[in-house]
This record gives structure tokens, C-alpha cells and sequence, in this order.
């Protein structure tokens, strides 16, 4: 009689193995890090890690906070509704250059941010060929505001589209076509079939958009020219305590970045349980 | 209302999918456009939706030249193979959609959307979503909503394609009452053609982008314009280089001493019993295979096994000739 193979001891190695390498690397590069943020920020207590943060003049955090919620609130919007065009442009059309289309969009994220900040620099500057334009009307895009949202958007560009193009070209277009042989419009059809259709990547597509704009540091450091309490965003502010030894400040603003972050992947998971229930 | 086909073309880059294609649809009947897979049949359906743009030709619904309109303002109603449910949207709301686009008062959305799912028999559904419906459940939510916007003609691309026999069944002869009932201009496209000719009752067939005959479903039985015809619709074999119908073949023993002209001699290669059909498969003289079909009676009194010597001729009253097309 021939014996049964009896399970072998490697796969429960392998097992663990695998898990004291996910964890270990996680806990490495993440965890440990992020933790010893939250330990240096309340080290001294609560109080003292709110002075910390307004060692610079009490404004400057606030200020750094507002602007980047604000480019946050303008990037964000623009981005998702050029990658939700452009998805739909990729999936739904054939034209020339589509090929193209599709490899340009992933360029931002080929690209060091470092780049696409002087890239902008020589675009939008007083001397560059759009900025001279620009200059002479009265509008400053690069150590000012615009240009921190033109370069926000930039690096967080292809985010919604590649999150919403496998999603539309799975669904296919008979939905839509219906949705026409029913009488509703291009718009309505939009609106009502294809949007709904992909709203849970899209969710998926926004957040990673946000968290992207929201830790942007590179690109925005070159074209913001980093003007306390006026072009100095989070990142800049952190970085920028970090470099004159306001350790408290810098760890206190990290910790405040870290947990905007937090909220929006929050959000994303609460988003993702509600797909899972969903019909 | 009627449909007018007037020379309607249609290619794909070099792949031809309609050929000068004429077809009148009469109003309140129901036409299936019947042929083998590739043949066209869909894409005539689409271009009568406005789905596709037919290279030439055009395309006329009770009187009107829709050629150059878009499939919102054709008045047809649409059901796909696959039923294309609005998947995020309660039975309710698939069915609701048309009148909602069309900003209709909601009260009069609530009332016709119930009169259907009672015509459909999904008034208990209305809550659930597409996902949690049958196939054939989802195919009568989708005529619903098709026939919630009134329209002018009802277009079925293969509406029954997807779902298992028995429901099939069921569900063609729940159509063929619901077409009685609310006599809507129907055109469906199917490659079955006993799903054809038992639900329509007109029939064009389509094969290679062309129309190849269109009649009631006795006339393509018992007068087929050509050989693709009568080997489509309707089983058909050959005797000698001539089709013929399989039960259209008289059988008799050789050693019964009848002798008859035109006749061919056989061998009997395998008798299958089905029920009230016999299905007697024959080996010719010179080789060639055919088969016969008896009814149970037939068989029986003629007592035929394998290896058994029979004569066979085609019989005389129906033979398949052929007639010119329309």
C-alpha cells in the first residue's frame, strides 16, 4: 500500500517567511517612521507641540495649511474631470494619436517632479513664452498661487484616468448604446448611465489624486519660490522647519499632513465597503 | 407601423455585412430576420436603430426617412442579446428611464412603469437589481423598458440567444401572446429557425449580406427560392444530388417486391428511435449517406434493422422545386 503524500512542511514556512517579510518591510518604512512622528510631536505634551507649530509666527502654519487645501480644492476638480474626458476619450473613440494620448498621460508620474518644475519655470516665468503673455496682463503664475496648482495638477495627472479607463472599457457600450435607443442624450446618457457606472474607481481615481496633491513637495518647492505666508504650502512648511531646526514644528506639521492623508484613504475604504455592498 | 428597406449597404473596413437589401415590414406583424451567425442579420437590425450607418440606402419608419436621425428620435424600442440591463438601477428605474429622460410627470411614470411590470409579470421586482434577477426575468425587464417609451416599432436582436431551452420556450410564446396583445410592429433577429417559425409570421432570410427570401414560414418550407433556403429552413438531405426533405422520402423493402420509378436502392445504417419521430440513416448504392424521417407508425410496420436493403424514392407531393424570389 502506497502511502498518502503527506503535506509538506514548506508551504507554512513559506507562510511565514512571507509574512515576517510584509510586515517587517511595512513596519520598516512606514509604521516605525510615521510612529516616531506621532511620539516626537507629543513628546513635551500637547501644548507644547502647538507652540512648535507657530514658532514661525502664529499665521504662517494656518496660512500653509489653508493654501493647501486650497490648491487641493482647485486641482483636484480640474484633474478629475480631464481624466474621467480623456477615459472616456481612450475607450470610446478611435482617432489619431490615441496611442499617444495613452503614453503622455502616464508621463507625469514617469518624470521627476524636479523637472516638471523648471519644465513649468521656463513655460509659465515672466521671460517664458506663455508667462511673458501672462506678465503683461497681470497675472503671475510662477512664484504664485496658479502656478502651485498648475504644478499640483500636473504630477497628479494620470490618477482618474487610469483608474476609470479598464472600468469603462469593461462595461462596454451597450448600456450607453441602450441609454440612446431609450431617447436620453449624449449628456443624460453621460450623467446618468456612465457616470454611476464608474463612480467607485472614480472614487478610487480622486483619492489617489488628492493624496498626490496634498504631498506634492518637488515640483511645487521650484515654482512656488516658497514666500512665507504666501506661496508656502504644508510640505513647504515641514521642509522648511525641518531646514531651521524647528524640529517640533516640522514633526507637528508632518503629523498634521499624514493624518489628511489618513482621512482621504479613510474615506477611500469606507467608499470601497460601499461598492462591496452594493448590487 | 411599417419599416421600408430600400437598398441599405453596410461594410466594416473590407468585410461586407448587407448587400442592397430591400425589406418591407408590415405594420403589426412579426418579421424575423433569420440566417446563419456573420450573415448580417444583426447588423440590418442596428441600422434600422440608427445603431450603424448604412454606407447607402435608406431606412423609412411609418413614412418617415429616419436615415439621417439618431437612434433618440427614431421612436424604436431596443432589446440586446445580452439585455444590456442598467446594472446600478432597480427594475423600477431600468423600466422608468425612458419616461424619465423624457420628463414625464412623475405620477405618469409610476402608472405606466406599473402597467408593464404587470405586463411582464415583475410587479413583485420592482425593487430588485438586474444582478439578482433570472436571464429570462432580465430579458422581460428589458422588453419593459423598450415598450415604456411607446415606440413605433419593437426591435429584438436575439432575444432568446441567452437563456436555457426550457425557458426559451416559455418565453417565445409568452412573446408571440404579448404581440397579440399590444400588436406593436416587431422585427426580431434569430438564428434558429425553429424559434423563427414558430414565433413570426413573416420570415427574411438573410445569408452573406443578402436577402435571400422573404414569405410566411410555409411558404420558405414548402417553396424555398434556392438551396440555401431549404437547407436552412427545415431539415434536408440529398438523394442523388437532389435536397430533399428527410420526410419527404418514402421507404419501402426490397424484398416487398414494389417496384417504383425514380427509386434508389439503400442499406439502413442505423435506425434512432426519438419519440414520434424515427430517424432512419441510410447508406445509397453509390456510397453517399441521407436519412429519412418516419413517424413511429411508419417505422414500425416496416420493421427495419440494420443492414436491412431498402428502396427509397422522394415523394411525389411536396418535392422542393424552386421559385423565383421576391
Amino acid at each position: 500500500m502506497t502511502a498518502l503524500p503527506v503535506p509538506s512542511k514548506r508551504p507554512l514556512v513559506t507562510k511565514w517567511l512571507l509574512r515576517l517579510f510584509t510586515i517587517g518591510w511595512l513596519a520598516a518604512i512606514v509604521a516605525v517612521p510615521l510612529g516616531s512622528i506621532v511620539y516626537r510631536t507629543f513628546e513635551n505634551g500637547f501644548a507644547a507641540a502647538m507652540r512648535s507649530l507657530a514658532t514661525g509666527g502664529s499665521g504662517e502654519f494656518l496660512h500653509a495649511l489653508l493654501l493647501t487645501v486650497l490648491v487641493a480644492a482647485i486641482a483636484v476638480p480640474l484633474n478629475t474631470v480631464f481624466g474621467v474626458a480623456s477615459a472616456i476619450l481612450l475607450a470610446r473613440h478611435r482617432f489619431p494619436g490615441a496611442r499617444l494620448l495613452d503614453a503622455f498621460i502616464d508621463l507625469p508620474v514617469a518624470v521627476s517632479p524636479v523637472v516638471i518644475g523648471l519644465g513649468l519655470v521656463l513655460v509659465y516665468g515672466r521671460t517664458g513664452w506663455i508667462g511673458s503673455w501672462l506678465a503683461a496682463r497681470g497675472i503671475e503664475v510662477i512664484f504664485s498661487v496658479p502656478g502651485i496648482v498648475i504644478a499640483s495638477a500636473f504630477v497628479s495627472i494620470p490618477y482618474v484616468a487610469r483608474a476609470v479607463l479598464p472600468v469603462l472599457n469593461e462595461i462596454g457600450t451597450e448600456q450607453e448604446q441602450a441609454a440612446a435607443t431609450l431617447g436620453a442624450r449624449p449628456f443624460a446618457t453621460l450623467w446618468r448611465i456612465t457616470l454611476p457606472s464608474i463612480r467607485w474607481a472614480l472614487a478610487y481615481g480622486v483619492t489617489l489624486t488628492t493624496a498626490r496633491v496634498l504631498g506634492e513637495f518637488g515640483a511645487v518647492s521650484i515654482v512656488s519660490g516658497n514666500i512665507t505666508n504666501k506661496t508656502e504650502t504644508l510640505t513647504l512648511f515641514v521642509g522648511d522647519q525641518f531646514a531651521n531646526f524647528n524640529q517640533g514644528g516640522a514633526f507637528a506639521g508632518a503629523l498634521i499632513l499624514a493624518l489628511m492623508s489618513l482621512a482621504v484613504l479613510g474615506l477611500l475604504s469606507l467608499a470601497r465597503r460601499k461598492e462591496e455592498t452594493a448590487p | 407601423m411599417t419599416i421600408e428597406i430600400r437598398n441599405v449597404s453596410k461594410s466594416f473596413g473590407t468585410a461586407v455585412a448587407l448587400q442592397s437589401v430591400d425589406l418591407d415590414v408590415p405594420e403589426g406583424s412579426l418579421t424575423a430576420l433569420l440566417g446563419p451567425s456573420g450573415g448580417g442579420k444583426s447588423t440590418l437590425l442596428r441600422v434600422i436603430a440608427g445603431l450603424e450607418t448604412p454606407d447607402e440606402g435608406r431606412v423609412v419608419i411609418a413614412g418617415q426617412d429616419v436615415t439621417a436621425l439618431a437612434p433618440q428620435d427614431r421612436g424604436i424600442g431596443f432589446c440586446f442579446q445580452h439585455y444590456a440591463p442598467f446594472r446600478h438601477m432597480s427594475v423600477y428605474d431600468n423600466v422608468a428611464f425612458g419616461l424619465k429622460v423624457r420628463r414625464r410627470p412623475k405620477p405618469e411614470v409610476q402608472a405606466r412603469v406599473r402597467e408593464l411590470l404587470e405586463l411582464v409579470r415583475l410587479e413583485d421586482f420592482a425593487d430588485r437589481f438586474p444582478a439578482q434577477l433570472s436571464g429570462g426575468q432580465r430579458q422581460r425587464m428589458a422588453l419593459a423598458r423598450a415598450l415604456a417609451v411607446e415606440p413605433k416599432v419593437l426591435l429584438l436582436d436575439e432575444p432568446f440567444g441567452a437563456l436555457d431551452a426550457q425557458v426559451r420556450k416559455e418565453l417565445r410564446a409568452w412573446l408571440r401572446r404579448l404581440h397579440d396583445e399590444v400588436h406593436i410592429t416587431t422585427v426580431l433577429v434569430t438564428h434558429d429557425q425553429e424559434e423563427a417559425m414558430d414565433v413570426a409570421d413573416t420570415l427574411a432570410v438573410i445569408n452573406h449580406g443578402r436577402l435571400e427570401q422573404v414569405g410566411s414560414p410555409s411558404d420558405l418550407y414548402d417553396r424555398p427560392a434556392n438551396d440555401f433556403v431549404l437547407t436552412f429552413v427545415g431539415p434536408a438531405t440529398t438523394i442523388g444530388g437532389r435536397y430533399v426533405r428527410p420526410h419527404d422520402i418514402g421507404l419501402t423493402r426490397v424484398d416487398a417486391g414494389v417496384v417504383s420509378a425514380g427509386r434508389h436502392r439503400a442499406t439502413v445504417a442505423r435506425v434512432a428511435n426519438l419519440g414520434f419521430e424515427v430517424r432512419v440513416e441510410l447508406t445509397l448504392e453509390d456510397g453517399a449517406a441521407t436519412w429519412a424521417q418516419l413517424d413511429r407508425g411508419t417505422a414500425r410496420g416496416l420493421g427495419l434493422a440494420e443492414g436491412d436493403e431498402v428502396y427509397l424514392a422522394p415523394l411525389g407531393d411536396a418535392p422542393p422545386a424552386a421559385v423565383a424570389t421576391r
